[in-house]
This record gives C-alpha cells, structure tokens and sequence, in this order.
C-alpha cells in the first residue's frame, strides 16, 4: 500500500491542538494534510511523477503521494499530489492589518454624519484605468446596494457620485475636484500582470504631483485587494470580497470625523 | 414547424419578430445616412493599406486623419483613393505611403469623374473580394475533406495569455484534448483604441491584443494541429470596441471563423457612443457575412449586470433585435451565434429548471442559429469544487438542448484566465457529459402545463411586450431608458461619437453591395 493516504495513523504524533505550532488538519490533529495540484511542462513518465514528488518535498511536504498524473500535452503534465506538511506557524503571533470600526448600518451612519459632521460626505467612486467591471462599485454606491445593503447613493448625507468604468485616474482628480469630495473610491478588478497595482499607484502618485494626496480619503476595493495591499499602496484602507456599503460608510464617515478632530 | 416541448406560441413569436424588423429597418435608415472612421479604415484595409508610418500609426488611421482633418470624410475614403489613383496611377499603399510622407494631399488634386474613379477601383476590389472568397473556401473545402462538419455541440476554449506566442502553445494543447474553437480573449483596454496595434505582440492584460499578424500566427498554428489531428479548429476573435469592421475585415483576410460581433455591446459593456456602433456593426456584419464567419452575440453579458430570473425576457428581446439587424447586413441564420447564459443564482430553487427552459427556447425560436452558450461567469466563487459542479450542470442543458457554440466554463472563473489544467478539467467534464447523456434530450418531454412551459411562455410574453415597447420609443432611447442589462447610455455620450460623419451626395463604399449579398457574393 502507498504511503500517505491509506497509511495507519503514526503512532508517534501528537493530537493535541498547540496555536503555536499550528498544521493543516486533514482527518486527525496535527496531521499536516494538503493537498495541491499543478502542471509541470514536462511529458508524462515515472520520471516526471519523480519531479512532482521532488517539487513537493521541496515545498515541505512529507510522505507526497502523487495521486493523478494526467497528460495534458505531448510536454505538460498536471499532477494531483497529497502530503503532511512538515512546516508549522505560530498562530498566536499573526497581527492583520483591517479597518477597525465597527460598522454601523446606513441609519446609524446617517446619524453619525448629522451629529459629527453637519453636512454631507461628499464621495466619488469609479472603477480606473482600462478596468471595465462595475459591478463591485455599483454594488457599494447604487441605490439599490447588494445583498440586502443599501448602497451609498441612498444614503440621506451621502453625496454620491459613480463616474462608472475606464475613468482615467487624471478624469477621476478632476472631478474630485470639481464637487469637493471628500472621498475616492476606487475599484480594480483585473489584475492579471499586477495591472491593478500599476493604476492603483499611479493615481497615488499623481495626487501627490498635484498636492491633493492629503485633501482626500482614498480607499481601494476589488475582488484581489486588502487592507494590508491597500496600506502599502499608501491608501487609507482597502476592501475585498464580501464588503457592503455600510463598511466603506463607516470608515469614511469616522476617518473624515477623526482627521477633523485633530 | 417543429413539434415544440414548451408548447411555445410561435403566432407570439412571430409578432415578437416583427417588431424587432421593424426596430431594424428604423435603425437602418439611420444607419444608411452615416459613416465612420472605423469603416473608412476598413475600406482603406480592403483596398490594401496596410503598415504602419514613422511613429507606428497604421496607414489607414493616417489617411482617415488627412481625410477628416480637410473636412473631406463624407465623401468616402474610396472616392478619394480612387481619385488618387486616377491622377497618379500610384497603388492605393502607394498613396497612403505618399500621404504618411506629407507628400501627397488628397484633396488638392484634380477631381476626377465618378466613372474614371470606379473603373479605377475596380480590379483591386475585385481582387480584395477573390483573397476572400478564397480564404473561405479553403475553410470549407478543409472540413469537406475531413468527413464534414462535427456534429453535436463544439467546444470553444478561451486562451488569454497576453503572448501571442504562448497563446499557440495552450491553444494548441487545447485543440488536441479537444478544442473545436479556439478564442483569443483581447487584452484589456484594446476596445477603447481607435486603431489597431501593428504586428505580432507579446503584452497584453487579461487577453492578447487583436492585430493581423496575430491572427496569422493562430491560424497557421490551428491549420498545423488540426491537419495532425484530421479535423478543422475554428479560430474565434473579437470584433468589438471602436474597430469593429477593421478587425472584420482583418479576420476575412486571415481566415478567421467566427466573431464576437454583437450590435449593443460596445455600448452597454464599453460605453462606446451608440450611434458609432450601430453603423460600425452593420459593414463589420456584411463582411463577415461575406467570409462566412460565424457571428457571437453577447445577450449573455447582460446577465452579468442584470438578474437571470428578473430579466431573462431581455435575452431573448435581444437575439431577435440582433437577428434583424444581421438579416440587415446579409448575414444568414445559419452564421448567428446568438447568445445566451446559464447565470442563474445556484441558491434559486428550481433554477436549473429555468435555465434549460430558457436554452430550449431559444433553439425552437432560432433552429438554424448555431447558438452560443456561455457557461455561469457570475455565481462562480473562489469555491472551485462547487464551481466544477456548476460547470457540469451547464454541460447537461447544452446536450439536452442541442446548442452549437459551447464556451467551457472554467472552476477558476472567479481567480484566474484559465490555466492549461484548468482548461483540460473542462474539456473532460464536457465529454463525459456529452458522451454519457448523448441521446437523453430527445428522450425527454417536459410536463404540459408545467414548471418548464409556464416559464417559457411567460419569457416569451415578457420579450414580446418589450419589443413593442422598443418599437415605439426607438433604438435610440431604449438604450438611453437603461432597458438592457440595467445600463443606461446617452445618445450623444460615450466614446467615438466624433468619429461618426453623415454621408455627402456622391458617397460610396464598393464593398458594401457585393458583401451584403452574403455567403461570398453567392
Ligand atoms: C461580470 C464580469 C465581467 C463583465 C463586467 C460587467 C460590468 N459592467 O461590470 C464583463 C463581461 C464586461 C467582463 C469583462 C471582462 N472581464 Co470579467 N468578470 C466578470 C465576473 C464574472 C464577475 C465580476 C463581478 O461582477 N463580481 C461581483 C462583484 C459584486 O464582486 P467584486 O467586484 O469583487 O466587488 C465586491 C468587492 O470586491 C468590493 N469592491 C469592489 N470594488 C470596490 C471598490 C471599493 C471602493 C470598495 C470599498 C469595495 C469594492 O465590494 C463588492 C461587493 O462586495 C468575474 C468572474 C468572477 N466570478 O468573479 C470576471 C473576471 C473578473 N473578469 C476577468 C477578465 C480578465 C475580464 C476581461 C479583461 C476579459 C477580456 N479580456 O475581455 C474583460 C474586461 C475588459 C476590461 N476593459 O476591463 C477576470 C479577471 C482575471 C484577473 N484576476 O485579472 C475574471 C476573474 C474572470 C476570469 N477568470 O478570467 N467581466
């Protein structure tokens, strides 16, 4: 019998759950179990199944049992590999970077804004640079939101503007200007080649040129992007799948309230 | 008439129909008043421009900027070429090279009468229509003589890579596990540039830039593999954006098979001016009409913006309107892919039902289209393993329906542009399904009075009321009302309005009779 998948539990290992030494759980504590599939372009042989065996050693893997090979071409093969990970983390240490507020719903927010503020955030939210997909702004400025959210433009002290897709980040400072926003969203979808990292920079980069970089919050969303990406972008926060309007709302209502306390 | 399983009310479809032609003549008129500069280009390519001048700009944009910057775009790229051609006796590449040069100022020299000017045009447009023709029969003589067209369903695959040259690789691969069509998804950005990119190219987001050269290299490399394995790989691109015609006539040239080619999509999905895409669509129709590439509609696409439930009747008021206006440009059913999606939400109770409600209507309303089916884009997640199970639910409904053009989905959908694994998994998935249900549609009937036919009859209601609708308020404002897929788009907004000009007295473009004929001028 091969190794790994029908192997009979080691006798040595130690079941008890340790945050400091955290492994992958396939059916017992601490059993290190992944699986993984790639491709290698090479053709498919026993050496080749020996490659995929290598690769996954090298990647930390213990007892890599290749469960498919599968020619794809005469020179690429796609291997189904299972293995227990020899590598640990410690858990306990992991510090993540989010948005911190507590997100309030569009009442609270509106309340919030009345009281804190007097008047309306003013936002501007596209989706730059050749990126087509609206989907992911409209979501959080369309009237009408997503699941069950409403969106920004329904919000009373909200000023919402959604200029749509494929703004070019000079149009995007432009109109910015023009209605005095407060807040730019932007949102990249595509980021295949890093593109997204690319615009998302250079809108950056040009509101430092034209000395509004501080004027503006500038948040970033999209399907790829954290707030961690998002921080290191030099964004004042950043938001991924599964973020409604009452998240974005809620940091730029509290984050304008902040900056004008100081 | 075709024993219906929905039970469909074909006097109601027939009454849809009408609506939409008349949509289509209205639009028409409109259309037949107007040029562009991207069919202007396009003339200029089918008289044999091509290249690019000192700071890579395509000679066609050259002589269409000269034409445009004297005012002189009314009266035709042909009438000026032409009448170039007359005073010097130069070829119109000769001319365009002259013009790149600034040594040749079209408009300065004499005018010659229309007569001179045809008998001038003549043999070369003859000529252009013969590379044509030839192309296509090459097509049809190559499938004729590796046992005729493939029956059931053929798998259409996308490679995205950015590097033409990689492309041939996964293309390839894809074609040996399988693959009937291979399309070469467009970089991101490339709809919105007014020209077409020179040359074989290597960079390119989310997709492969669209050039002549590019073309070339996956035909050849299509014609290699598919003579290895006895049978005929189509070759699909997209002709969209603000080049439509150009890149039609760029496919025409190069062998292509089939098109994305959709009359509202630019608009909707693009912003592109409305009025620049309807009179690009209808030349970039008649020629690949003529070349007897297969069109693909993009109705799919609505449902990515808009609810597959809520407005699944706009689908289908759609595939009519854009079937009148292909019917408009000589294009035969027989080359519309119309399109469609399987985009419901997997948490609908009874979608599946729906989705093949929705598939078999549309292959009773439209038998002769090979349609295209595209698999669930929207609902797909980062969870691949359910996604492999959406994928093999959208694989039942194209076998139980007989469509043509089945776009593989992938598990990755949501991650990534497929890798090759990604693309294997899916061929495998089809086949087994394909294999194993092979006969299952036409050993089924579906419920009289049931799930399946109320849905049908209610979409097809809802389509029909609709088209009434649009009839009255016009191409035009439909689009700026936001009725397709929730997008709404000015008349006079949008890119590439300022390169529409209305036709002056004495207008032509000697391409457009003989391709509206269709099938090669038959
Ligand atoms: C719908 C869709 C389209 C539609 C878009 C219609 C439209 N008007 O938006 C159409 C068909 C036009 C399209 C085109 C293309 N697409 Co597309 N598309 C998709 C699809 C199926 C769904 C995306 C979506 O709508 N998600 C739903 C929304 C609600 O989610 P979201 O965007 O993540 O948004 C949420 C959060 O991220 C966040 N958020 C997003 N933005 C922002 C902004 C701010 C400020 C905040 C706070 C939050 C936030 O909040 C939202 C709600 O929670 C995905 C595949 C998939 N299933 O994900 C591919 C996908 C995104 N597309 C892709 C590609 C490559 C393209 C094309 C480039 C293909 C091509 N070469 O032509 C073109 C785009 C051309 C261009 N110029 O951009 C790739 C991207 C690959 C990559 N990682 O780079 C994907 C992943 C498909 C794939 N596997 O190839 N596409």
């Amino acid at each position: 019998m091969s190794s790994g998948l029908y192997q009979i539990r080691d006798k040595d290992l130690d079941t008890t759950l340790d945050l400091t030494r955290l492994k992958p759980y396939g059916d017992t504590m601490n059993d290190g179990k992944v699986q993984l599939s790639f491709t290698l372009p090479i053709k498919d042989d026993d050496k080749g199944a020996a490659a995929a065996v290598l690769m996954a050693q090298k990647m930390g893997l213990a007892d890599p049992n290749v469960a498919l090979r599968q020619k794809l071409d005469e020179a690429f093969t796609f291997y189904v590999v299972y293995g227990s990970l020899t590598h640990s983390i410690n858990y306990n240490e992991i510090v993540v970077q989010t948005v911190a507020d507590e997100a309030m719903d569009m009442h609270e927010t509106d309340e919030f804004l009345k009281e804190r503020l007097g008047r309306k955030l003013v936002v501007v939210g596209a989706s730059t640079g050749t990126d087509a997909h609206t989907v992911g702004i409209d979501a959080i400025m369309n009237r009408k939101g997503f699941a069950g959210h409403y969106g920004l433009e329904r919000y009373e002290m909200v000023e919402a503007y959604n200029l749509g897709s494929q703004v070019p980040n000079e149009e995007f400072l432009r109109k910015a200007a023009e209605v005095h926003a407060d807040v730019l969203l932007v949102s990249q979808t595509v980021t295949q080649k890093d593109v997204h990292i690319q615009n998302l920079t250079e809108l950056i980069e040009l509101a430092e040129a034209e000395g509004v970089r501080e004027k503006y919050i500038f948040c970033c969303g999209g399907a790829r992007v954290t707030h961690a990406l998002a921080k290191e972008l030099g964004y004042d926060a950043g938001f991924g799948a599964g973020t409604y309007a009452d998240d974005v709302a809620t940091f730029c209502a509290k984050e304008l309230v902040r900056r004008l306390d100081k | 008439m075709l024993e219906s399983k929905l039970n469909l009310d074909f006097k109601l479809v027939e009454e849809a129909r009408a609506h939409a032609s008349r949509v289509a003549d209205d639009t028409q008129r409109f259309i037949d008043g107007c040029t562009t500069v991207a069919v202007e280009r396009t003339i200029c390519r089918l008289l044999g421009i091509d290249g690019v001048d000192a700071s890579d700009v395509p000679l066609p944009n050259v002589v269409v900027e000269h034409l445009m910057d004297k005012g002189a775009l009314p009266q035709g790229a042909a009438f000026w070429i032409g009448n170039a051609m007359v005073e010097t006796g130069k070829t119109p590449q000769e001319i365009a090279e002259a013009v790149a040069k600034d040594e040749l100022e079209l408009t300065a020299l004499p005018t010659h009468s229309e007569d001179e000017i045809h008998a001038a045009l003549d043999p070369i447009v003859q000529d252009s229509l013969a590379k044509i023709r030839t192309r296509r029969k090459r097509r049809e003589d190559f499938i004729a003589s590796h046992g005729g067209e493939k029956q059931g369903p053929w798998i259409y695959l996308i490679v995205a890579t950015g590097n033409i040259y990689e492309d041939v690789v996964q293309a390839t691969a894809a074609a040996r596990q399988g693959a009937d069509v291979i399309a070469v998804i467009r970089t991101t950005g490339q709809s919105l540039l007014d020209y077409v990119p020179y040359g074989a190219t290597t960079e390119g987001f989310g997709g492969t830039y669209a050039t002549q050269e590019n073309f070339r290299l996956m035909r050849e490399a299509m014609d290699k593999v598919g003579e290895e394995l006895g049978r005929y790989i189509r070759v699909c691109n997209y002709c969209s954006g603000l080049c439509m015609p150009e890149i039609a006539a760029m496919g025409a040239f190069e062998g292509l098979d089939v098109m994305l080619n959709d009359a509202l999509y630019g608009i909707l999905f693009r912003d592109i001016n409305m009025q620049r895409t309807l009179i690009d669509q209808s030349f970039s129709r008649a020629i690949n009409a003529y070349a007897g590439v297969v069109i693909n509609t993009g109705e799919d696409n609505y449902l990515t913006t808009a609810d597959a439930v809520e407005e699944a009747h706009t689908v289908l008021a759609s595939q009519f309107l854009n079937e009148a206006f292909a019917l408009r440009a000589g294009l035969p059913e027989e080359q519309m892919g119309l399109g469609h999606a399987f985009e419901i939400d997997p948490d609908v109770e009874n979608g599946f039902l729906y989705e093949l409600a929705q598939a078999e209507m549309a292959r009773e309303i439209f038998p002769n289209a090979p349609l295209k089916y595209m698999p669930p884009t929207k609902f797909m997640t980062g969870n691949i393993f359910r996604g492999h199970v959406q994928d093999a639910l959208f694989n039942m409904v194209t076998i139980l329906t007989n469509q043509k053009i089945h776009l593989l989905g992938m598990m990755t959908e949501a991650i990534h542009t497929p890798f090759l694994s990604d693309r294997f998994l899916a061929i495998q998935n089809a086949q087994y399904i394909f294999r194993t249900m092979h006969d299952l549609g036409s050993e089924i009937v579906f419920k009289e009075g049931g799930i399946m036919q109320n849905r049908a009859a209610d979409v097809l209601h809802k389509a029909t009321d609709l088209l009434g609708q649009i009839e009255q308020l016009g191409i035009f404002e439909t689009l700026e009302r936001g009725i397709f897929a929730d997008i709404k788009r000015p008349r006079d907004g949008g890119k590439g309005l300022d390169g529409v000009v209305n036709k002056a007295a004495g207008y032509f473009n000697p391409f457009l009779e003989p391709m509206m004929k269709g099938g090669a001028g038959k």
